[in-house]
């Protein structure tokens, strides 16, 4: 597939580095996107697949580094001069407006006019419908763009981006909200448009995609580049391995991670969640948890591992299934019901699902704590401190008032704060979502060894992280997921990285979760 | 208002700003009283210190209503028309029972408060455009009630609430010091203050610390409403009429506004009631200021807009840290 020859890249970024306050989204990469190619980014949540993206049209400034389009070194000031200069992403719903026609939309800017200033409409219709019969689209160019499905939007913004000299089209998982069919159509336009000589940049977590569609791969991690080179030369096996970091000849030793799970002692079932599904999201997902014991969720991003939680939690509207809790059926879609019942989930984003800003951490650590805390609907500040105190010891928290905003506090230590309001509830059952993300060494080791503690003292644990080793190496049972889909469930010593791997890039589910 | 311009290290200018930022509202009051000390006559007399008092209480307690609503990141723009409807139940009612016609009243500020607060809450409609319906609504449906005219009220237990002293105060506006008092305890000390200011500070990590959001949303317009009727009822009574066409006309702007004044933001997350109270006192005192220096009416609206729109400036600068 990949030409012998592929000549001068249409887009080159050169070391692109870029920080914000207190991390280096990232740092030094470097990308080649050459003409008549569809290269494939991939990389897990925070990789640094976004920032690249923003750099590259124009929404960031990189902090280091150059790009260069066609050989020339270009900086934009905003992605509206990037999208001149012939970089178009998808998803720029600024270009597109949904109450005019999909004959407008396609040639806004430049109708052919009749003069005195009118629009030759039907030369305007014959000219838009040429260009959809050659991109293969089969629609009436007269409807309003806003009546058709949001996979014809995508492709008309991207034959709209091509037919104004569109070099380098940027596709930023444009089938995660597209039927099967749709993505075919998709597919064939994108096809159209590589064999055109347009270079394009395909952001994706399904492996059968790229490995159907791309011909060169990417693979960022932790805002570094941790691959490059062609789809052909690499394995499904080693695609999983890279993205999660791990290598698939030489795996590493346990030991990585502060969990030990030996003395653990397992009881009875606390949760079980069967059938869940949600179109499109979920498909008859089965996961339960006993007493003392940590379930991982492992799976790539999009794989459905946090939708999971969110089901089973009440923040997510599922379709179909049933959750049980101590035998008892827990009431759909209501997080306090949820709560009640002894369940407790850490959020995936801390910031927009968990912290309250305007709070203080005394505040924020018994804001679910209720009856605890309260008598008659009034909160008394001994409990609330005699609680709070506990916790801050116990988990280490550090803050230098109680009265402290939470804003103030590091990650490690708003995350601390967050599984203090957990705890405080009393719960049986924890569903935790990436806990460990995006905080300091030594607060994720102390983290993993509360969850230890945690199991050992009797809690059902549910785990999620994008750290394969946190999952292996902490978690007794481990279901993994693909597609929203359980595509296997390992326990014991048959819990390994080879294992889930393989599962995750071999394992074949039906498509896509709505045909299952 | 104040002068505080004179050069001074970095460290220390910063720390003045942040002062005067987060107590604005108060500097502002003082400077105020201050200048009506010195320039106006017979500004510091028992008098004019009762005229005030109860010329603010009615604004001071739909400004502490509205306050709580702000604080959950909403609004209630029907506040006036909530007053509008309580004045005419006293109206229809006041004939039977001087305390049947205060409670209808109330009454009507509860089915107030349920309508917009099941809006926002079960419907998910923005409160701006939810509360907007009985804005508009609740006017005509007062009018209706009293057949569209202004109803003279002689009732002397009624009479007593908005127009009799108690030690010197006048009765309205001991109740709206008793409610300021109610709302700041609301506030800070019980569990649905906080929740309250859990859902406007981050809705979705209320929904997922298991808080019962609806219900919350809901009873804070209902308060917002009862508290509405309140303020209608004393108007009604000080006034010795119910004019559903002009209670409580345009007072959902005073009342946003001293909320505003007083430090708590509109993106809800924190409620100042204290502030609030302080906001009410000043926009009273500024336009009532204004008028006795022989400004227009029009000229003393002009300089409230401008108090708004400074005050919410500096709002803006505090988020932006």
């Amino acid at each position: 597939m990949t030409p012998v020859t592929r000549g001068e890249p249409t887009l080159q970024a050169i070391d692109l580095t870029k920080r914000f306050p207190g991390v280096t989204a990232l740092d030094s990469v470097s990308i080649d996107i050459h003409p008549g190619e569809v290269h494939a980014l991939v990389g897990e949540n925070g990789a640094g697949k976004s920032t690249l993206i923003k750099l590259i049209n124009g929404v960031y400034g990189a902090d280091e580094g150059e790009l260069r389009l066609e050989g020339e070194a270009v900086a934009f000031a905003g992605p509206r001069q990037a999208w001149e200069a012939g970089i178009s992403t998808t998803f720029q719903e600024i270009n597109l407006e949904p109450f005019m026609t999909v004959a407008q939309n396609l040639l806004l800017g430049r109708e052919p006019m009749r003069g005195f200033g009118l629009v030759d409409v039907k030369k305007m219709n014959a000219d838009a419908a040429r260009l959809l019969r050659r991109y293969g689209i089969a629609f009436d160019e007269r409807r309003p763009l806003g009546s058709v499905g949001v996979a014809v939007q995508q492709m008309i913004a991207i034959v709209r981006a091509v037919s104004t000299d569109a070099k380098v089209v940027i596709l930023d998982e444009p089938t995660s909200s597209l039927e099967p069919n749709e993505v075919e159509q998709l597919f064939r336009v994108i096809r159209i448009l590589r064999d055109d000589g347009v270079a394009l940049l395909y952001v994706s977590h399904d492996l059968d995609e790229i490995f159907e569609l791309c011909d060169q791969v990417t693979v960022l991690r932790d805002g570094r580049t941790v691959h490059t080179g062609p789809v052909a030369n690499i394995t499904r096996l080693e695609l999983v391995a890279t993205m999660l970091g791990r290598d698939v000849q030489d795996v590493r030793s346990s030991g990585k991670t502060a969990f030990d799970i030996e003395g653990r002692r397992i009881g009875e079932p606390v949760l079980s969640a069967s059938g869940l599904s949600r179109y499109r999201v979920l498909s008859d997902v089965s996961v339960d948890v006993r007493a003392g014991e940590v379930v991982g969720l492992a799976g790539l991003l999009g794989s459905g591992r946090s939708e999971t939680v969110q089901g089973i939690f009440g923040l997510l509207r599922l379709d179909d299934g049933e959750i049980k809790v101590n035998q008892v059926v827990l009431k759909r879609g209501s997080p306090a019901a949820a709560v009640s019942e002894g369940v407790g989930l850490l959020p995936e984003d801390r910031k927009a699902e968990g912290i309250v800003p305007t709070m203080s951490v005394k505040d924020n650590i018994t804001l679910a704590a209720g009856r605890s805390v309260a008598k008659w609907g009034f909160v008394s500040s001994s409990k609330v401190e005699e609680i709070v105190g506990k916790y801050v010891d116990r988990l280490q928290i550090k803050v230098t008032d109680l009265d402290q905003s939470v804003g103030e506090l590091s990650g490690g230590n708003q995350q601390k704060v967050l599984l203090a309001r957990l705890l405080c509830n009393d719960p049986d059952v924890v569903l935790l979502d990436e806990p460990t993300r995006g905080i300091d060494v030594g607060a994720k080791a102390e983290i993993q060894a509360l969850i230890d503690e945690l199991a050992v003292g009797g809690l059902a644990v549910i785990l999620i992280s994008s750290e394969l080793e946190d999952v292996i190496e902490g978690s007794n049972r481990v279901f993994v997921l693909k597609e929203g889909m359980v595509v296997g469930e390992l326990q014991g010593a048959a819990i390994s990285e080879d294992a889930v791997m393989d599962l995750i890039a071999h394992a074949v589910t039906d498509a896509r979760p709505e045909s299952a | 208002m104040t002068a505080v311009t004179s050069p001074a290290p970095a460290v220390t200018s910063e720390k003045t700003w942040r002062f005067i930022r987060e107590n604005g509202v108060y500097l502002a009051l003082a400077a105020v009283v201050l200048f009506n000390l010195i320039a106006t006559p017979n500004f510091a007399s028992l008098r004019n210190a009762q005229l005030q008092l109860v010329q603010v209480a009615p604004v001071v307690i739909v400004a502490l209503g509205m306050a709580i609503v702000i604080g959950t990141a909403g609004i209630d723009l029907s506040v006036g028309a909530v007053m509008a409807l309580a004045a005419a139940m006293v109206a229809v009612f006041v004939e039977q029972s001087p305390w049947l016609a205060i409670g209808m009243a109330l009454v009507a500020g509860v089915l107030a408060g349920i309508l917009n607060g099941s809006l926002v809450a079960f419907l998910g409609i923005q409160p701006i455009i939810a509360t907007l319906g009985l804005f508009v609504a609740g006017r005509g449906v007062a009018l209706a009630f009293t057949s569209g005219r202004l109803v003279e009220i002689f009732d002397p237990t009624l009479a007593a609430l908005g127009q009799n002293r108690l030690w010197g105060v006048p009765v309205a506006a001991l109740l709206a010091g008793l409610l300021a008092l109610v709302t700041s305890l609301m506030v800070r000390r019980t569990q649905f203050g906080r929740n309250l200011i859990a859902v406007g500070g981050n809705p979705r990590a209320a929904l997922g610390a298991g808080l019962p959001v609806r219900r919350v949303l809901l009873i804070v317009y209902v308060i917002c409403a009862v508290f509405a009727a309140i303020a209608g009822t004393l108007v009604t009574s000080r006034s010795a009429a119910a004019d559903p066409s002009f209670v409580g006309l345009l007072i959902e702007l005073s009342a946003i506004t001293a909320v505003v004044v007083g430090g708590t933001p509109l993106s809800g997350g924190k409620v100042r009631v204290l502030g609030t109270v302080a906001g009410a006192f000043l926009m009273q005192l500024v336009f009532s200021t204004l008028i006795r220096h022989d400004l227009s009416d029009a000229d003393a609206r002009m300089v409230q807009a401008a108090i708004i729109i400074g005050a919410v400036y500096f709002q803006r600068d505090r988020g932006a840290k």
